[in-house]
């Protein structure tokens, strides 16, 4: 079967976002970028099922601006085998939302025709978790969000989801949208000569405007502002003073 | 305007903490409505009635609706939805797997993890793991919104709203329940605890990890973990505290052997008092923390254990 992968190209996890001091967002110019840590996952989850001989094609997919194509090479140097690069912003501060994403991955689907779609749970800078919930509600599919354990067994898989209490385990007719969370899988480095490999795999640019998706957002942002910072305390020198001052602020 | 609120219920139970802090946030939006779906639901509709601040209770029992299957839920809500301008529910992880799938199928865009409400349109979320406040203004004919329980406090008790049962159409069956694996604990829940005691990778093993949860017992305390702690498997993954596990907000954090990164601190900074204990003088929990001890956390959790 075919998989297709979502990626989306966001700040790199060890950097910390910046607001702009006009308040109108956080600051991603000269900022270090990378694929978002859970669609590294999703990435990971779709080589290995293609190693366990339940995947015969990996599709990337990056929905955003030209730059993302550095993300789809990443996907391709892990083991992906081709890639569809959908530019919808010009600027990297044009997040597109989640909904305008899913609609354009819908008519990727109908067009690819795969039995799965991996993506992560959630991008680590919108921090929506939604974009897998929208698609599988456009395709009418099933959906397996916050898995740690995907088996595919023949037309359904059997995932593993983390949820608030533990662990919960369904299973989903195919084909299926499945997100990915944290415990799924270490996702492997690219090693060089497949980062040299992926720059010869098929990376197809198009346009939302080619699949007639109207991209422009339905939240206004109005402002970003910084949190409230919160001051350092101080510093106690042994157990029994911890123990004073906590009793004097009556916690315990 | 009118608002439709999915109860938080799990095997027909309702969590009252949940859905009452998700009716605090809600009840400038208009009445508020709450739905309690599942195969059994009777019992959660009448603890949800009584609720301060619900103008009304829908039940739905099917069995389709047992173990809150994201597919026939949203059916559901998106079936009752005409009725409503506000359709929200508390952020659990039930409910971010249900309700971006509700605004998919209203083409409308869901506004996550909702910590603010401005007005009826404008509502403010964290993102960049609560780096940046964002205040966005919806467009939308219909808001589909997920609240964060840990910045709302809980409605209290002593409303009687009417209950009312609703049917439940059918839905194509796209995915089924195998089973759940839920750890019992007598320990308070995590996202409503008042003390939380967290370990993180300076824990080192399942093992040591019976060290944080002693202190957890002597407390009343839930017991939390950092992301390392729990992909390392020295905690279970419902223990995770952070940008994409729970969002904490107790009366009092205590923090062992948790270095602060970003990622953790987004779901424990707005802790009334945070505790750090490191034994790292440079670990970047000792910025937000209110009490700072450089100890060793197998001499200091023990020693604080049996002297409090």
């Amino acid at each position: 079967m075919k998989v297709l992968v979502p990626v989306k190209r966001v700040i790199d996890y060890n950097v910390k976002a910046r607001v702009k001091a006009d308040g109108s967002g956080v600051d991603l110019a000269n900022v270090k970028m990378s694929m978002n840590p859970f669609d590294e996952i999703a990435v990971e989850e779709a080589i290995r099922l293609k190693e366990k001989g339940a995947v015969e094609e990996i599709v990337a997919v990056s929905i955003g601006v030209k730059q993302a194509q550095e993300t789809l090479r990443t996907a391709l140097a892990m083991g992906a085998d081709r890639a569809i690069l959908v530019v919808a912003a010009d600027d990297v501060h044009n997040d597109i939302e989640p909904l305008a994403v899913a609609k354009i991955l819908a008519k990727i689907v109908e067009e690819e025709a795969p039995k799965m779609v991996i993506l992560g749970k959630q991008a680590i800078d919108n921090d929506m978790n939604a974009t897998g919930q929208m698609l599988a509600a456009l395709l009418g599919w099933g959906q397996a969000t916050f898995a740690s354990e995907v088996v595919v067994e023949g037309e359904a898989a059997k995932v593993t989801r983390e949820v608030d209490g533990g662990l919960q385990t369904i299973e989903v007719k195919l084909p299926a949208i499945v997100t990915t969370d944290l415990r799924l899988n270490e996702p492997r480095y690219a090693s060089l000569p497949n980062i040299m490999k992926a720059k010869k795999k098929p990376l197809d640019e198009k346009t939302a405007a080619d699949y007639g998706v109207d991209v422009s957002p339905r939240l206004e942002v109005v402002k970003t502002t910084e949190p409230e910072a919160r001051q350092a305390g101080e510093m106690v020198p042994d157990v029994d003073t911890l123990i004073a001052k906590l009793k004097e602020k009556g916690v315990v | 305007m009118a608002v439709l609120l999915l109860g938080e219920v799990n095997n027909g139970e309702l969590s009252v903490d949940a859905t009452a802090k998700a009716v605090t946030a809600a009840k400038s939006l208009g009445d508020v409505t709450v739905l309690c779906a599942g195969a059994s639901a009777a019992a959660a509709g009448e603890a949800a009635a009584k609720i301060d601040g619900v103008a009304k209770v829908l039940v739905a029992e099917d069995a389709s609706l047992s173990h809150r299957l994201a597919e026939p839920t949203a059916a559901l809500i998106v079936s009752l939805a005409g009725d409503y301008s506000h359709i929200v529910a508390p952020a659990t992880t039930d409910a971010k797997n249900v309700m971006p799938r509700v605004a998919a199928l209203l083409d409308v865009m869901v506004i996550s993890d909702v910590s603010g409400v401005v007005d009826a349109d404008t509502f403010e979320r964290p993102i960049y793991a609560g780096n940046a406040i964002q205040t966005v203004k919806s467009k939308d004919s219909k808001k589909v919104i997920t609240f964060r329980t840990s910045t709302f406090d809980a409605a209290g008790e002593g409303g009687s709203a009417a209950v009312e049962t609703v049917g439940v159409s059918d839905a194509p069956s796209l995915s089924s329940w195998i089973e759940d694996k839920v750890a019992e604990s007598d320990r308070p829940e995590l996202t409503s605890a008042k003390i939380v005691v967290s370990g993180g990778r300076g824990v080192g093993s399942e093992e040591d990890f019976k060290v944080i949860e002693a202190l957890a017992d002597k407390l009343g305390a839930a017991v939390g973990a950092s992301r390392a702690a729990v992909d390392s498997g020295f905690a279970p993954n419902d223990w995770q505290v952070g940008q994409t596990g729970k969002v904490v907000a107790p009366e009092l954090y205590i923090a062992a052997g948790i270095s602060g990164a970003i990622q953790h601190l987004a779901g424990m900074k707005d802790s009334k008092i945070i505790v750090a204990i490191n034994k790292d003088k440079e670990a970047p929990i000792f910025q937000v923390a209110d009490f700072g001890l450089v100890a060793d956390l197998f001499d200091a959790v023990p020693e604080l254990t049996s002297k409090l």
